[in-house]
């Protein structure tokens, strides 16, 4: 599904990736863990196609296909979903406006028709159900005055609606107390199939209780320092990032 | 209204491009250039005016004589020269060769998506409008449901041959010729507008001017309009298209008076789109209007404007709270793209004891463009609890362009209570690559962000209209971010 090798990107001319290589299949999670700096919040923005990072070297392929020359939204079309770790509030905008805009652009793109609104209304509805989202909270702005909690559900809620192919929740458990991290990781877990893959970027091992991964990468100065299971993530939990550290400089 | 796909969007934004309109040289009756007291008299003659009216407009061109053309506002233009323009042209007759054949099918792609009808685009464009049976019976019906309530609408010009002991008692009283400079050059030459009055206890039925938006089409550049509710009545009256205005006058002074007397109330709703010169700031209208209203006992009026056009605006839609317990309201989305320049804002003069107003403000500026908010708020020293709110919110695209509040406060009334928010904000980039991110495209995305921003004012318009209005800040924001 997503093939990413050699990649180095910057900001500013300044280098914030060195050399990625990572490799997702359909019906896989994979969790992306590391310290504050090392880069995991540049490496979805670079996948999901952000203008201001500049890709200097390497590759990034979307089923088999290179992606480097397609915009943000061409690339959501194709399936990429990012859960934002600091979702932008649209005052005046509403929940449902913007989720229906955002699947009738897409539909649009694909050369489909908009959606009716009656299934429409019976995926809003059955979507909300699935993350415990409460029917009036659709009808407020996006994301304007939404809780830590409430701004990551929606987000949650927005990949539930767009169906992606392949999802990067970016610090989704950032801000969530236990109940909610409870409930958005359900939802995650309902999504997941044989044909989609998520990756999670997180600083704790705490969510991978929820959301099992299949791999763990450990990223450190822009690169993969080490990649293994589950258990990886746990011994991190234990050990902290010192060590990995240690590690790559040696 | 149909159905407004992202598709249509583009096609429209395709044709984005200011039409100027289709000047075509026909019959025409049209004055020297220059304005002087003979002319005056003339134009009151052409039109056959009774002594009184001709007296009034030599007096106002009089006291405009002596008048200095205001420096005050937030804007900068080259003046007028007042001696190079015509102030009389002759109502233009259609062409009856022309057909809507000839005319661009790119503009008239646009006009379609804007839901104006067949008839009103042949107005807009100087086709002679066949005599369809239908559009005759609607008309017919129209005007006689409105005169079984006793509901006079009809151009000023006829009200002041038919009905002059209204007009008389009530033009001027609420704008007088000396008010400003562009008010008293209105009252010396304006050659037509709308009347209306709806009698005692009625409510008007329908919006009026949503037909008759076809008739107004092409009124002249100095506009005279007075509506007067008188006690217990309502009135919900639109003015302006949000068609681009064909009109090729670079100079537009209108006058517009409302009377709400006890316990009437008006609501005004205008839609402005007018040239707003070229992308790079060549040519355009010069919009100065001064509108005001006043409310006697219990009476209400509420102002909406949407204003994307002209390249220069000056206008305050304003309200005199005289009566007790009178209420005024200004809803206003000024949008100003290029080199397009606005100083637009209210006045609210508490006089009258519990008397409210409401001020919801929202400028939207891209490209080089300056928009300006200017607004007063005055309570006089008898006007007890009086109370006011505004709120003005300024959106910022791109960073070429300004934005300015000059809100004035003046509460002479201790018991007042006057609230003011003021926010200022900018289309940010996170806020685009998050709708990017999500498979909507940048251009629908400002689309997005600027719709949500105006939706308090938004939806205080008439249904078709609002939806209207959506569509036309879409249109005229294309290009303004990137």
């Amino acid at each position: 599904m997503l093939h990413v090798k050699n990649l180095h990107a910057s900001v500013e001319d300044k280098a914030i990736l060195n050399g990625i290589n990572l490799e997702v299949n359909a019906g896989e999670v994979h969790a992306i863990m590391g310290p504050n700096g090392s880069g995991k919040s540049t490496l979805s923005a670079v996948i999901a196609g952000k203008e201001e990072y500049e890709v200097t070297d390497g590759e990034i392929f979307l089923n088999g296909e290179n992606i480097e020359e397609l915009s943000a939204e061409e690339r959501a079309h194709e399936g990429v979903f990012l859960s934002f770790q600091y979702p932008v509030e649209i005052p005046g905008v509403s929940v449902t406006n913007f989720v229906k805009t955002a699947i009738n652009e897409t539909r649009k793109a694909k050369g489909e028709d908009e959606m009716p609104a009656s299934d429409m209304l019976k995926k809003i509805r059955e979507k909300a159900e699935l993350l415990e989202i409460d029917r009036k909270f659709l009808s407020r702005s996006l994301n304007e005055g939404f809780s830590g909690g409430e701004k990551k559900r929606n987000e949650i809620f927005q990949m539930a609606m767009l169906e992606p192919k392949l999802a990067i929740l970016d610090e989704t458990d950032s801000g969530l107390d236990i109940d909610a991290l409870r409930i958005v990781a359900n939802g995650v877990n309902k999504l997941r199939s044989k044909d989609n893959a998520v990756i999670v970027i997180t600083h704790y091992q705490r969510l991978l209780d929820y959301i099992v991964p299949d791999f763990v990468h450990v990223l450190h100065n822009g690169k993969i320092v080490k990649s293994g299971t589950k258990e990886l993530a746990l011994e991190l939990e234990e050990k902290g990032y010192d060590w990995i550290k240690q590690e790559a400089t040696v | 209204m149909s159905k407004y796909t992202e598709e249509e969007l583009q096609k429209e934004l395709e044709t984005k491009e200011y039409e100027y309109g289709f000047y075509t040289d026909i019959e025409s009756d049209t004055f020297p250039n220059g304005l002087n007291e003979e002319i005056v008299i003339a134009i009151s003659k052409k039109k056959n005016e009774p002594q009184w009216m001709t007296d009034w407009r030599i007096e106002a061109f009089r006291i405009w004589s002596e008048m200095e053309e205001p420096e005050w506002a937030n804007v900068h233009y080259e003046k007028p020269d007042f001696q190079a323009i015509s102030y009389y042209s002759a109502p233009k007759k259609a062409d009856p060769n022309k057909t809507l054949d000839d005319v661009d099918p790119e503009l008239l792609e646009m006009y379609k998506k804007l839901g104006i009808s067949i008839d009103e685009q042949k107005k807009l464009q100087g086709v002679a409008i066949d005599i369809v049976v239908d559009s005759v019976s609607v008309a017919t019906t129209f005007q006689k449901t409105l005169a079984e309530k006793g509901i006079i609408f009809c151009p000023i010009s006829e009200a002041i041959q038919e009905h002059p002991e209204l007009v008389r008692k009530y033009m001027g009283t609420i704008v007088p010729q000396k008010d400003n400079f562009y008010a008293a050059l209105n009252s010396a030459v304006f050659t037509d507008g709308s009347f209306c009055y709806i009698p005692k206890g009625v409510r008007c039925p329908m919006e009026l001017s949503t037909y008759f938006r076809i008739n107004q089409a092409g009124t002249g550049q100095f506009e005279r309009t007075l509506v007067i509710a008188d006690e217990g009545s309502y009135v919900s009256y639109l003015e302006g298209c949000t068609a681009p205005s064909r009109n090729e006058n670079q100079l537009h002074a209108a006058v517009v008076e409302l009377i709400a007397l006890d316990d009437a109330e008006i609501k005004y709703s205008t839609v402005q789109n007018w040239y707003p010169g070229s992308a790079e700031g060549k040519g355009g209208v010069y919009n100065f209007v001064t509108k005001r209203g006043l409310c006697e006992k219990n009476a209400k009026i509420s102002w909406t404007q949407v204003e994307t056009g002209s390249a220069v605006t000056w206008k305050y839609p304003s309200c005199i709270l005289k009566g007790n317990n009178s209420v005024g309201e200004f809803y206003s989305i000024a949008v100003t793209n290029n080199y397009q320049q606005a100083d637009t804002g209210t006045k609210m003069i508490h006089l009258g004891k519990n008397t409210k107003s409401t001020i919801i403000s929202k400028g939207i500026s891209a490209g080089k463009s300056q928009n300006s908010y200017r607004g007063l708020v005055q309570i006089a020293s008898k006007a007890e609890n009086a109370r006011n709110f505004s709120q003005c919110d300024s959106l910022l695209m791109g960073n070429k362009c300004g934005a300015h509040t000059f809100p004035y406060i003046e509460a002479k009334n201790k018991t007042a209570q006057i609230e003011h928010e003021a926010t200022t904000s900018k289309i940010g980039e996170d806020q685009i690559f998050y709708c990017n991110q999500r498979g909507i495209d940048t251009e629908k995305a400002i689309a997005l962000i600027v719709n949500g921003f105006s939706k308090d004012v938004l939806n205080k318009l008439p249904m078709e209209f609002a939806v209207e209005a959506q569509k036309l800040l879409e249109i005229s924001l294309e290009g303004s971010v990137g």
